[in-house]
């Protein structure tokens, strides 16, 4: 690992307790719903209990008459200042509240502003909506059906077709098809899931009437971001981008569902507007659950082409996407699809096809991360699912299998079929590492040995690959802006820091992993560095944090702006000690004269010499600020193994061990990497065993609550056990890549490929994630395992 | 209204309350204390967490007239004369938390269950924590902060209920 600084100095790959503890540890933590100001009022939403249904009237009269109740807010109000409906970042629009139509369950349909969080309740129970229920598009497979209803006519739409999408090359990877020795489909389906942050969505906005100046404290990923979408949708009203301050304190978890702009929002700022007071409003469980973005709902059509002793040739995806009303997608503008193409995976082979058609359907919009890079995790679904399959149906084992097919190290920066340069890896010491501490072949020798007892045990294995950090500005853009992202140091007189950055943690520990970073490369302790995120009128401008970016990118400009820093102490340096800079030698923390180490002058000599002693015609102070523009994505990667024993006659299923090794390059604070990946993990479990939103056929959603969405608890969480190797980011300037996000992508198929291998000798292939003790009870029960009761 | 005395962190409170008004937002809102914070509507997640007269109960779970006459401890009663409880300390040096939003009501449970059982096993711990969620950490590292508490309280022999 790469270590080179003291303890003291606490700079890469020290542990360093987290400065943020502190404050979370006793309370002090200054989350969202905290916000208290002078006359606040509180929002509360009404919601619709139809999934597609005409709006025949609002009466709010009843609601009006409950003391403390100021105004019940609908979209005719919003459709007076044309804000009844807002841009989606995919280019698609978005009802803020709906005028005449709601197009799923729990839709916003009027807001009520009141005195207090419980009278606000009071006004939603008392607000009367009649509605004219239609028949709801549930299914994605029937939205194209004739004589279905058009969704979006708005959209100059004559059927729910949103758009098509493809990569790779079609005609050659059909010829290679129809010529394979062996050929291998499955139907693979990704439900719809929810991030499920235990703090919820919810904002003040507090617009001062006099200064024509909004405070938007909010639970947003993308502060930046958000502040030029508020004053791009409400310029026309009078909120023009300099007037707007958007501030994210501390955020209670993210993974993806805190960037978009959710219709609350846009209301409790109409709503400041209009009374001219600060309203806050803090969605509830149900309404994060019901109405939040959702993440994945993709059905794949995959196939994996492969000679009969098992040199796997190519890939072929087709798949359908459910994108609920509106693609309100968070994904860069030129790709609807995410990063899906990543989907041919760690593998070497010539020629891949995917495609893609997205539909509209009755349900919420959304298509945000859950915790990975833009469908990310879906694509790598895909593939570590075939290529098990192809073992199965060859007869080869899986790990074995993947060795043969891996990307070599020496063909690294890797071109691969569907376009995307991965620029270092070294998969098979990473999965050699996994199979060791794991004790593989003992592991497979065990199963043999129970199988003829009828016991069930199975043994999965994922080798992924990952592409997070977007992106260079070439190609990654959310609404035209490029996706760079900075970071602005200021050192005192004194030598001690502070930092800004156009990021915002939601728990990744950034207060101390970007000080590591600048103490790597000034030598300041990390402990004198404070690190900021959060407020717009004090960060530089950056696009955020998801999508595992903010250490290719923020965490890029950290040492980039602290790297010229340093040429700027090594002028003060050759100025103070009468020698030309050439003759200057860097050691952590100091500069010193090339063969007399005892002319030194430390970096807090140089800082304090550059407010009091700096040379003539040099700008005074000690500050730098960069604008880190990628020019790759960076492909962090790994292999996990997952070890199951189910119950042969419950289908309960019990993971025995789960290894994880990750390969993120070089790493700044090993203790909060492997949290990331602890975390990551049991984000990986959730989808793969327990989590899913489920409909009924009329379009309402069965499980909008903790007490049925299942989040894993301590007991469902197995004990973890991880380990890395280290293959630096050849064009990051510390050979960092991304981790956050790789065992949330990597563990599902790890862990669906073990339960699946346990049934495999009956003759089972595939089962789709979640997979719970009820479908492998099922299938026991199809395969004659168990009598059915 | 009702009229109800809570003694929070040691200190009566006397105020007129609704009588739906739940304990979490008493404490929240009416006494401003937001160290204890709201995760769901359904007694589901543990977020809100704090001890009554010593034991844990979910603060959204319970009236604030049913805490008349009560002692209620927060996260931010746990601390003593500057000195952190082993377990705020264990979740620091173990790395038992990240995004910090559950961390306050996992203290306080694991408070009370150190206190029943002041030597448990992982699984002890696991089932023990098993009210409260975590969306974070995958409880790796909120296991080992209990087991470091659990340590440190035994090698001091401070019986867990001088800091109820």
């Amino acid at each position: 690992m790469f270590c080179n600084t003291s303890k003291e100095i606490g700079g890469m790959g020290h542990s360093l307790k987290r400065k943020e503890d502190a404050r979370f540890t006793q309370g002090k933590g200054h989350y969202v719903d905290d916000v208290k100001l002078p006359g606040m009022l509180y929002m509360d939403i009404v919601r619709s209990p139809y999934a597609y249904a005409k709006i025949l009237n609002i009466d709010a009269s009843k609601a009006l008459e409950i003391p403390g109740v100021l105004a019940v807010i609908t979209g005719r109000d919003l459709e007076k200042y044309n804000l009844h409906w807002m841009p989606t970042l995919m280019s698609d629009t978005q009802m803020v509240l709906p005028t005449d139509t709601v197009m799923y369950y729990a839709q916003e349909v009027c807001a009520v502003i009141a005195t207090e969080r419980y009278i606000a309740a009071d006004g939603v129970a008392a607000v009367e909506v009649e509605y004219e229920p239609m028949k709801a598009i549930v299914d994605a497979h029937k939205a194209l059906d004739p004589g279905m209803p058009v969704l979006r006519p708005d959209k100059g739409k004559t059927d729910n077709h949103i758009w098509h999408w493809e990569a790779g090359d079609r005609e050659a990877t059909d010829k290679l098809f129809a010529n394979a020795e062996v050929v291998v489909k499955e139907q693979v389906y990704i439900p719809r899931i929810h991030v499920a942050s235990i703090e919820t969505c919810g904002c003040v906005a507090d617009f001062d009437p006099v200064e024509a100046h909004l405070t938007m404290y909010m639970t947003t990923q993308a502060p930046h971001a958000i502040r030029t979408v508020i004053a791009l949708v409400a310029g026309h009203v009078g909120l023009s981008e300099e007037k707007v301050r958007v501030i994210a304190s501390d955020i209670g978890g993210g993974f993806g569902g805190k960037v978009p702009v959710y219709p609350g929002y846009v209301i409790a700022i109409a709503a400041s507007v209009l009374i001219g007071k600060p309203v806050k409003w803090i969605e509830d469980r149900m309404e994060n659950l019901q109405a939040d973005s959702f993440a994945r709902d993709y059905d794949m059509t995959c196939e994996l082409a492969a000679t009969k002793d098992g040199k796997i040739q190519g890939l072929r995806i087709k798949t359908l996407a459910d994108h609920g009303y509106t693609d309100a997608a968070a994904n860069p503008s030129k790709y609807p699809a995410g990063m899906f193409s990543i989907c041919t995976g760690s593998y070497d082979y010539g020629v891949a096809f995917t495609e893609m058609d997205a539909v509209y359907t009755n349900k919420p919009p959304g298509g945000v991360a859950y915790r990975c890079s833009f469908r990310v995790t879906e694509a790598v679904h895909a593939i570590e699912r075939m290529v098990d399959r192809l073992a199965l149906e060859i007869g080869k084992d899986s790990a074995q299998l993947r060795m043969e097919n891996f990307i070599k190290k020496e063909q690294f920066p890797y071109h691969s079929p569907l376009g995307w340069e991965y620029d270092s890896g070294d998969y098979g010491p990473a999965l050699q590492m996994a199979m060791d501490i794991v004790g593989y072949d003992e592991l497979r020798k065990e199963q043999a040995e129970k199988r003829k007892n009828g016991q069930l045990m199975g043994i999965g294995i994922c080798s992924f690959t990952e592409v997070v950090g977007a992106g260079p500005s070439k190609d990654f853009d959310i609404l035209g802006i490029k996706m760079f992202d900075s970071a602005e140091i200021r050192v005192h007189p004194t030598g001690k820091a502070i930092a800004r950055f156009g990021t915002k943690s939601q728990g990744q520990g950034h207060e101390t992993t970007y000080a590591q970073i600048i103490a790597q490369e000034l030598g300041i302790p990390a402990e004198h560095i404070h690190i900021e995120e959060g407020d717009t009128d004090t960060a530089p401008y950056g696009l955020g944090t998801y999508a595992s970016r903010s250490t290719p990118t923020a965490g890029a400009a950290a040492a980039v702006a602290a790297r010229k820093l340093r040429d700027k102490a090594r002028k003060i340096a050759a100025y103070l000690l009468e020698v030309s800079e050439e003759d200057l030698e860097w050691e952590v923390g100091k500069f010193f004269v090339k063969g007399a180490p005892e002319k030194s002058k430390t970096i807090q000599e140089l800082v304090f010499a550059s407010y009091t002693n700096h040379p003539q015609g040099m700008e005074a102070g000690f500050e730098a600020t960069h604008y880190y523009d990628p020019p790759n994505l960076t492909f962090p990667f790994g292999s996990y193994i997952c070890v199951v024993d189910i119950d042969p006659e419950t289908g309960s299923i019990k993971i025995r061990r789960f290894v994880a090794i990750d390969d993120c390059g070089n790493i700044i604070n090993p203790m909060i990497v492997q949290g990331q990946i602890h975390g990551g993990l049991t984000q990986g479990l959730a989808p793969a065993m327990f989590e899913e939103l489920i409909y009924d056929e009329d379009g309402n959603m069965l499980n909008g609550s903790f007490m049925d969405y299942l989040v894993p608890t301590a007991v469902e969480s197995p004990s973890w056990e991880t380990g890395h190797t280290i293959t630096p980011c050849p064009h990051h300037p510390i050979g960092a890549k991304g981790v956050g996000e790789s065992p949330t992508v990597g563990a599902p198929p790890a862990i669906a490929n073990a339960i699946i291998d346990a049934l495999s000798h009956l003759g089972v292939t595939h089962i789709d994630i979640p997979i719970t003790p009820q479908k492998v009870w099922n299938i026991l029960v199809e395969k004659g395992v168990i009598e059915a009761v | 209204m009702a009229n109800i005395t809570v003694h929070i962190n040691g200190v009566p409170q006397t105020l007129d309350v609704e009588p739906r008004l739940l304990l979490v937002h008493l404490i929240r809102e009416n006494l401003n204390l937001t160290g204890t914070h709201v995760g769901c509507d359904t007694s589901s997640c543990g977020a809100c967490t704090v001890l009554m007269d010593g034991r844990s109960v979910k603060s959204c779970t319970v009236y604030a007239v049913q805490a008349n006459g009560k002692e209620v401890t927060t996260i931010e009663g746990l601390a003593h004369a500057g000195q952190l409880h082993p377990l705020q300390e264990g979740f620091k040096e173990e790395h038992g938390l990240q995004c910090g939003f559950c961390t306050p009501g996992m203290i306080m449970r694991c408070v009370d269950l150190l206190e029943r059982n002041p030597n448990p096993t992982e699984e002890e711990i696991r089932w023990g924590i098993s009210g409260n969620l975590c969306r974070c950490t995958g409880y790796n590292n909120i296991v080992k902060a209990v087991e470091y508490a659990a340590q440190k309280m035994q090698a001091a022999e401070v019986p867990a209920e001088t800091v109820a």
